[in-house]
């Protein structure tokens, strides 16, 4: 009985403080005339999100959405290349090669301990303003990048949006169904499976089927006066988010790739060596799908923590789903509603997220012997 | 291995660490010449390039902000003052650990010191790189009486933790010692209101206010959590899955633009209170997740022997559960606060408030450097503040779990 007591009066207590804020909440909007509802989100949004051809009279719900796109453009392209970094970082901290490994501890100690906020000023005030150079001698890499302070220009498709996606869609199943074959004969008679080097060339091969049949083509950037044509430019603003993401989670990544090998028992990379594998088929084989099964949860966290952190695009003027939402309020919107269905967007996504991250994580543990 | 390396010379230790296979050879140059490159340029920006004027000239707006001039004696006071509560409390800990014979007292002078300076050397040269770019005698000073007073507190607190106290006794002790810094508070915010507060000051007090405001938040959500009332485990999960769903960044602009609506205009706390605030509650949320976990950690067996005691559910919790499961998850939580540190930041460009950061692209704006792209100046500066105490604070906890024999029981 005193357990429901008690109980009650902590969930009395709780709502109480919740009916008073909303009810200060409501007395305060209704004097100041101000609409508790979702019904700004018909009306117009008034700004020009940069980089974009959406219309400044679209509808604020638009802009939104085109804002979470954004938000998942910059946390996408951030996760696959901090991923890929990271582990690279993180095997080199354990490299024998003295060099190589004190290098990637002064990278891992340096970013670590730096606020992101600072790398993301940094990256656009130092790096994309400061370094890059004007539109008149641009940096141009081999004719496939042009490298000015004005945005970096890339080739890119013409004539593919969504297709595109569905298409690669497409490839990936094909990839998983031609390497799931190759290791059901590799089961039944010895042979190699090489699953890796079959997916990936039953996905080409698909892919470029696809391309050729659906006429998709791509452009080249170039210089054109002082501006680029062809190809897709991308922002300062997105170039130097992703820059500070990708640094500052790969530093992060990179100390839980190392926990994790570290984790693997000493013993299954000395059988590698025994059964003479090389250092790559040691790494690739033995080491890494044991590490990564122990990484999985920590690396999703900071999946999540990266998909967050993209909202610090907002402070050097990158049009993510905050700087749309900031500019929404600041455009005479209701405040409340819009930052409760911004945290209600980001909630999805981590939502979203970390359904992937435990997916991933049930498969790697099925693994298991 | 590095010791018969050393004996045989840096030829056997080069062919062993740096040429052990040819493609060893190849990454050792090519990353070499990589790390030479760095090098290079880092040197040459700290000594040729860098225009360090910009910190030699603002060092104090950096610092201390806007902080009026005639209360800057009050922070000396202050600074001086933790410095002789820290000694002592340092002090008194040892001695009540010896006493207890948690460790042993038999550490000679010479390794004491070393091993404090094995520890502080890297605030020490950061401390020391502020003095000489200051210029004035004033900081020089504060520093040295800060350290005369932290030695002569490290030298009484024996005195105060080595006779056995009773209950009454001790409870005197600890709340002299919680006493102080709330004191200090006082006498620093009646002098000077928040709204004058700025630089790497406020953000070590915003981070340092809601540190110790979150750990019993976060005590409590975890405990609600893992509770067995189903009511209250609901309340403390949703706000817990809510805070850490949502970006710190948002909550903080919720708060600056919105909090105006949910409160009356009497109760509405100026925009650090608010930092304040939201960092407490967000952190509070991360930290209830790593005491949750330090919970689940914590073997049956210890919570049937307590009951097989007979200690009431308050003092299992308080006397066997949270004790062992704090311990064990202190690196997560450091590593929390050090993110909560580097977060304060985030207050600068969501809130206006002028820390750090804010300061650093302000300065930038002044007439006399204007336009002359010395923002890798002062973020450099920016950096190397913030890296100095995280990293500072890594070093220590990873020390503390050593300590704690975190992972041997």
């Amino acid at each position: 009985v005193l357990k429901w007591v008690a109980q009650l009066v902590v969930v009395g207590l709780v709502v109480a403080v919740v009916i008073w804020l909303y009810g200060n909440y409501l007395d305060n909007t209704a004097e100041q005339n101000i609409p508790t509802d979702l019904g700004f989100l018909g009306n117009p949004a008034n700004f020009q999100i940069t980089g974009n051809e959406l219309s400044a009279n679209a509808p604020i719900r638009d802009a939104l959405w085109e804002g979470v796109l954004n938000t998942l453009r910059v946390s996408v392209a951030g996760i696959v290349a901090a991923t890929i970094l990271g582990t690279l970082v993180g095997i080199a901290r354990l490299s024998r090669n003295w060099i190589v490994s004190k290098l990637a501890t002064v990278f891992v100690e340096a970013v670590r301990n730096v606020p992101l906020a600072l790398f993301v000023v940094a990256g656009l005030l130092v790096v994309v303003l400061g370094v890059f150079p004007t539109i008149q001698d641009a940096w141009q890499v081999g004719g496939l990048a042009i490298v000015s302070n004005r945005g970096v220009a890339v080739p890119w498709f013409i004539g593919a949006g969504f297709g595109l996606i569905v298409l690669g869609a497409i490839g990936a199943l094909a990839a998983w169904l031609v390497a799931r074959w190759r290791s059901s004969v590799s089961d039944r008679t010895g042979v190699l499976p090489r699953s890796g080097l079959w997916g990936g060339g039953a996905f080409l091969v698909v892919f470029v089927i696809g391309w050729i049949a659906l006429g998709y083509d791509w452009t080249l950037p170039s210089l054109d006066g002082r501006q680029t044509i062809g190809g897709i430019r991308i922002d300062p603003s997105f170039f130097a988010l992703f820059f500070a993401l990708v640094i500052y989670t790969a530093s992060h990544i990179a100390e839980i790739v190392r926990g994790s090998i570290q984790a693997v028992p000493r013993g299954q990379g000395e059988a590698a060596d025994s059964v003479a594998l090389s250092a790559f088929q040691r790494m690739w084989y033995v080491i890494l799908p044991q590490a990564f099964r122990i990484a999985i949860p920590p690396i999703g966290n900071q999946y999540l923590n990266l998909i967050k952190n993209s909202s610090l695009g907002a402070a050097i003027g990158y049009y993510d789903l905050t700087l749309v939402a900031q500019t929404t309020v600041g455009n005479g919107s209701p405040a409340v509603p819009v930052f409760a269905l911004t945290m209600v967007l980001y909630i999805c996504l981590s939502l979203i997220t970390s359904v992937l991250v435990n997916i991933a994580n049930r498969r790697s543990a099925l693994v298991e012997r | 291995m590095t010791a018969t390396a050393h004996r045989s010379g840096a030829l056997v230790w080069a062919r062993r660490n740096l040429f052990r296979t040819p493609l060893d050879g190849a990454l050792t140059i090519v990353f070499g010449a990589i790390s030479l490159w760095l090098l290079y340029k880092t040197l040459s920006f700290i000594f040729v390039t860098g225009r360090w004027d910009i910190i030699r000239v603002n060092l104090r707006l950096m610092m201390i902000g806007r902080f009026p001039e005639v209360h800057v004696l009050r922070l000396a006071v202050t600074v001086v003052a933790l410095a002789a509560w820290g000694g002592f409390l340092a002090g008194f800990i040892r001695a009540r650990q010896v006493r207890s014979g948690k460790v042993a007292d038999d550490v000679s002078l010479p390794a004491r010191i070393g091993d404090i300076a094995a520890r502080l050397w890297l605030p020490g040269v950061v401390v020391l790189l502020l003095l000489l770019l200051s210029g004035t005698p004033g900081p020089w000073i504060m520093v040295g009486v800060a350290i005369l007073a932290a030695v002569a507190g490290r030298l009484v607190g024996p005195f105060a933790g080595r006779p056995k106290l009773g209950p009454g006794g001790s409870a005197v002790v600890f709340a002299g010692l919680g006493a102080v810094p709330v004191v200090l508070y006082f006498y620093v915010v009646t002098a000077v209101g928040f709204d004058d507060w700025g630089g790497f000051m406020l953000n070590l007090f915003l981070a340092i206010c809601a540190i110790v405001l979150c750990f019993p938040l976060g005590i409590l959500l975890a405990l609600g959590r893992r509770s067995t009332l189903p009511l209250v485990r609901v309340v403390c999960t949703t706000y817990i899955e809510l805070v850490r769903g949502a970006p710190l960044f948002v909550l903080l602009l919720l708060a600056n633009v919105a909090l105006g609506f949910f409160v009356p205009d009497s109760l509405a706390p100026s925009t650090s209170t608010r930092a304040i605030i939201v960092f407490t509650l967000f952190t509070a949320a991360y930290m209830a997740e790593i005491i949750r976990g330090g919970l689940q950690s914590v073997p049956r067996g210890q919570i049937e022997a307590a009951k097989a005691v007979g200690l009431s559910p308050a003092r299992q919790t308080g006397y066997i559960v949270l004790p062992q499961a704090l311990r064990n998850v202190i690196p997560a939580q450091i590593g929390q606060l050090i993110s909560l540190f580097k977060d304060t930041t985030l207050a600068g460009i969501a809130m206006g408030l002028f820390e750090l950061l804010n300061v650093t692209t302000a300065v930038t704006a002044q007439e006399q450097f204007r336009g002359q792209g010395l923002i890798g100046e002062t973020i450099t500066f920016a950096a190397l503040m913030f890296w100095t105490v995280s990293y500072t604070m890594s070093r220590e906890s990873q020390r503390l779990e050593r300590r704690l024999g975190v992972g041997e029981r």
